[in-house]
Parts: structure tokens; sequence; C-alpha cells
């Protein structure tokens, strides 16, 4: 079982969302997408001030096995896209919780964070899952 | 080693050397090379042994088993190959005249009769040169269709998760956003997401049936029911239809516009082997549409179709019609088989997918859908066996490899973890399939008791494990000169 970060929240789709406590989330992809798409060769990010809706397909990550959609996990707005991956992808794989963010969202309204899951939530999401 | 590496200044083989020197006066200057081409410079000799060397060391058809699912890897009839190089076929100029050329319209039109016959549509244009193109011409008419009647508020194509990556590519490539839906437990289309997925901006719903989990989509008119409803159209992706062939029509079940990949149900060589073809079929209402030029039967005459004759169509994808070489071949082969030969391919087909499926199950491998028949092709997930030790499905195809058996598909559809999808066609004999399972049982008792082995694997090919992050991040594809 890959490790989890304990106040982080997490969608069906394997992305996670890190509260910053400044009225911003940051977003990525769980260790256990990492895992399950292998080496990532290139991503493609949404555009700063792009207003998500829930569910939109806002990213690509692309491994050597396979390319997979980003979905945004809450309605808001992308304020900030992480530049770095676009020469170094890799840091998806090896450090999925931070250094290997992928944007950063304004929320619509703070009532965003209830539909998604909770660390524990996620882990028995997981093991459902198999 | 490459050929260039065998090059040295001033050695030459004369075999392919033009008979006398061609005149460049009629070129302007303008045109003319500067540089020298660049040639490798080797003997006759060398240039032999370099090709013969490199076509030793392919995997193919014609030397291993070639369960590569998805692909229909069947054997290719050299019947087909001869018929389809008979010197009048082979010496056609594409500008002879068509009363010069009444045998080979004749072979084509009937090609477009049959392609039509065995998937239950109306008409046929043959000129798309791959599958992926047939796909594009596909979804072109289907946007040449609403824009016809005024309809251009639909801007939506819908297409589920475990489709080939080339549906939502093509989608995008005709100007079109992308709706994914979710696939139920069982590998079913969910239907309560179609409906909640289709409405007025429906342009229409591209559908591999059966579909990449190996299971033909029970619900189909149902499916076309709703599409249709909402004013959409229905596309086929013939990617798998060498497990209905001659038994079921996409036409029958409501698709109006498909594409056929010769190269995989029709027997035509794959990849470089190819080229490829991929012929597109309609229902009644996209005839207009069709690309150019379709050939016509009129008062016994063949004649080909152009602009003037088909206002509405949706234009050339190719120069002339497509590639000939390839429809002569599927022509061939489709004679061969007869009306009466084609449900064979399919029944055959399926009983070596459930065959082996059945005996690997038994062998305790897992089936991503054990409750479901399989059509053509399966899928095994390899997930049990990676958590308990380590070793992945990726592992289980290159070690395949030194068992003299092309890998399966790997890690598609991505929905099924640890997966390879198995597809050993109608043309293996019951002892290749029996191989393959003793191959993969052997596998898994290695990955026990000399795990490294299978982790290094392929041992007996030219080449080892290859760096895949640095092939698709920096290819280099082309060859200079040292400096």
């Amino acid at each position: 079982m890959s490790e989890l970060p304990s106040d982080f929240f997490y969608t069906q789709s394997h992305e996670w969302l890190r509260d910053n406590g400044d009225g911003t989330l940051t977003v990525g992809i769980t260790d256990h997408a990492q895992e399950q798409l292998g080496d990532l060769v290139y991503v493609e990010l949404p555009e700063v001030g792009t207003h998500l809706t829930t569910g939109d397909a806002c990213g690509v990550v692309e491994s050597v096995k396979a390319a997979s959609d980003v979905y945004a996990p809450i309605d808001g707005e992308v304020l900030a896209v992480n530049e770095t991956l676009a020469e170094t992808p890799e840091l998806i794989n090896q450090s999925p919780y931070a250094d290997g963010w992928l944007f950063s969202i304004k929320p619509d309204s703070a009532e965003v964070l209830k539909n998604l899951m909770n660390t524990e939530a996620y882990r028995a999401y997981l093991d459902s899952e198999g | 080693m490459l050929i260039f590496d065998h090059s040295r200044s001033g050695r030459r083989a004369r075999a392919q050397a033009p008979l006398e020197a061609q005149p460049l006066a009629h070129l302007p200057e303008r045109f003319r090379r500067r540089m020298p081409i660049g040639l490798p410079e080797v003997s006759e000799l060398q240039a032999v042994r370099h090709y013969t060397r490199l076509s030793q060391q392919n995997f193919s058809i014609d030397t291993h088993f070639y369960p590569l699912g998805s692909c229909t890897m069947k054997y290719n009839p050299r019947g087909a190959n001869a018929l389809a190089m008979l010197p009048g076929f082979l010496n056609r100029h594409p500008y002879a005249p068509e009363r010069f050329s009444q045998g080979v319209l004749e072979t084509l039109y009937e090609l477009q009769q049959m392609l039509a016959a065995v998937t239950g549509m109306r008409g046929v244009s043959l000129t798309p040169m791959a599958g992926a193109q047939g796909e594009f011409a596909g979804v072109a008419m289907i946007r040449a269709y609403h824009r016809a009647r005024g309809d251009t508020q639909r801007t939506e194509i819908i297409v589920p998760d475990a489709a080939h990556g080339t549906n939502p590519a093509t989608a995008v490539m005709c100007g079109y956003r992308v709706r994914e839906i979710p696939i139920d437990a069982h590998g079913d289309v969910d239907l309560a997401a179609l409906r909640a997925a289709v409405g007025p901006s429906t342009a229409g719903m591209m559908l591999t049936n059966p579909s990449t989990l190996g299971v033909f989509e029970r619900r189909i008119e149902e499916i076309a029911r709703i599409v249709h409803g909402a004013g959409g159209l229905l596309y086929y992706d013939g990617a798998n239809l060498n497990a209905i062939l001659g038994k079921a029509r996409p036409g029958d079940m409501g698709f109006d516009a498909i594409h056929i990949n010769l190269h995989k149900t029709f027997s035509t060589p794959h990849g470089g082997g190819g080229p490829g073809a991929g012929p597109v079929g309609v229902s009644e209402r996209l005839l207009p549409f069709l690309p150019l030029p379709l050939v016509a039967m009129e008062e016994g005459r063949y004649r080909l179709l152009e602009e003037a004759d088909r206002p509405h169509s949706i234009g050339r994808l190719s120069a002339f019609m497509g590639n000939v070489g390839v429809l002569l071949r599927a022509y061939v082969y489709m004679r061969m088989l007869g009306r009466e030969g084609m449900p064979r391919v399919a029944e055959f087909a399926t009983l070596n997918a459930n065959y082996l499926a059945r005996r690997l199950a038994e062998a305790d491998f897992t089936l991503a859908y054990p409750e479901r028949r399989a059509s053509h092709e399966f899928i095994v997930t390899l997930k049990r066996e990676a958590k308990q030790t380590g070793i992945t499905a990726m592992d289980y195809a290159k070690r395949l490899l030194d068992y003299g058996v092309h890998a399966p598909t790997t890690y598609f559809p991505l929905l099924v973890p640890e997966c390879l999808l198995i597809e050993p066609t109608e043309t293996e004999a019951k002892e290749a399939l029996d191989d393959f399972v003793n191959a993969m049982t052997a596998i898994r008792a290695e990955s026990e008791t000399d795990p490294a082995k299978v982790k290094d694997a392929p041992h007996t090919l030219p080449n080892r494990r290859f760096d895949e992050v640095r092939a698709a991040r920096n290819p280099d594809l082309r060859w200079q000169p040292p400096r």
C-alpha cells in the first residue's frame, strides 16, 4: 500500500488536494495513480486563469504505458501551474505529493471540499479497488 | 548497426543503377540539389547481408505466434499476394484511361459491394489509406451530415472509456469535444451514463463492438436508440470486426458509419509489411458524403465517380484510389473465403480465444471478465502475480519473447491493472495455443524460483530492454553523417 499524506483530500479518479490555508488548494495525482501509470514522459496542464468545473478533463499525464486525463476535482480558477513538469515530468513519479504537484486552484466556495474523500476514505477506496 | 555504418566512400552496387544517366536540363536550376544526397556507399553483397540479417531479427507472423490483442495478427495468405501481383494489376498506371482499366475497376467495385454486404452498410469508399484515416473519414461525414441539415449546435462525440485511443483523437481532429462515459462492471457501456450524456450537443458516439475488453456489447440496439433519439449518429470502429465476420453486421445494429481495417479482418499485411487500408462504409443518410473516388457501374462499364458526380462528398483522402495493392489482396482473400467462409473466420477466432482463455484460467491465471464469453480476444490480469512476486505484466511480456511468442498487448485497456490483451486469431493451430499456456506457466514458476531471469528478459534477442522514457522524450530518428 502506498503512503498517504494525512491531511489531504482525494477523488475517485486519484487526484489529491492540499488545503494551503490561504484560500487556495494545490492539486496533484496520487502515488497510486503514478504507480499505475509508470514512468511519465509528458504532462499537459490547464492554462492559468481558466475556470474549471468539477469533472472537466483539465490536463493529461502521459507515461510509457498510456495517456490519461486529469480531472478537475472541484469548481474553481487555476492560479498557477507547475512549470518544471514540462522538462521533468518524472517529478510526479519521484515526489507525487510535493515537487510533482500539477496546479493550484482558487475554489469557488469553501463547500467544495465536502464532496471529496479524506485520507481514511481514500485508503478504504483503494482497498476496495483491490 | 545501420547501413550507413557499412559505408565506405566510392564503394558501389551496380544492380540498382539506372541504365542511362537522366539529363537534368529540363529541371530549373533553383530546384537542383546542391549537397550530395548522402546515400550509404556499400557493395551489393553488403546491402543484401544487412537487410537479410535485419529481416532475421524480426518477430513476425511468418516466424512466431503473435497474439497481439486488438491487432488481429493473422496469417496473410500467399495466394492473395500472388494474385495482387499479376502484371496487369502491378503495371497499371493510375492515369491509365478507364477503358483500359476495366479489370481493376471491376475488382474494386466488387470489393465495395462485398464490404457493404458483409457489414450491412449501404455504400463503401475504399480510399482511406489506414484505419485512422478511415475513422477520420467517418467522423468527417457525420460532421458534414449535421452541417448539411443546418444542425450546427452539435459539438460533442461520446466515447466509452475503454475505447481505442484513436477514437478520441479522431473526434478532436474533426473539431469535436470528447465526452467520455464509463463502462459497467461487466464490460458493457453504462446506459445510465450514456442517457445522461446525450443531448442537443451530441454529434455522435464512437464504439467498438466487440469492445476492447474482448466482450460483445449486448445492449447495442438500446445504445443505438439512445444516440439516434438524441439526434446523434453512431460510429463503428472496425478494429474488432474479425469476431463477428459473417455472423452479425454493424449496419443491422444501427451503425451509421464504419471503418474496416483490411490489414486486420481481411488479412492484408500489417505495419512495416503494410501499407494499410481503412475503407469506410455508411448508412443511407451518409451516402452523399462518402470520400472520392468511388467506382460505379453503368451499363456494364465501370467508371470513377468524381466531385461532379458527388458534390456533397467530404472529398479526397489520397491520390487516386487509396492503396490499391492492399485492396486487391483483401479482394482475393474475400473471394477465397466466399460467403460461407466468412462466418468460419469468426467461429474459429472466437473458439481459439475461448479455448485459450479457458486453459489459462485452468492454469490459475485470472481473467478480467471470467463470467463473460470472450469474443476474439480476452484479458488476463496479472495483478495478483505482480503483488505477490513483483513480476509485472511487462516482465511476462518480455520473457514470452524468449519462449518464441510475440507479447500480447500490455497495459491496454488501462482500466484493467497489469493486463495482457490476448488475441490468438483463427489461423493458429491448437498446439500453438497450448505452447502459449505452457510458456505462461513456466514464466510464473520462474518468477518464484529465479525472478531475475524474468526481470531481465529477454535473454535471447539481439536487444534487451529499451529505455522507453528516453525513447518517448528524446527520440533519435534521423541518421546524420559524422562531423
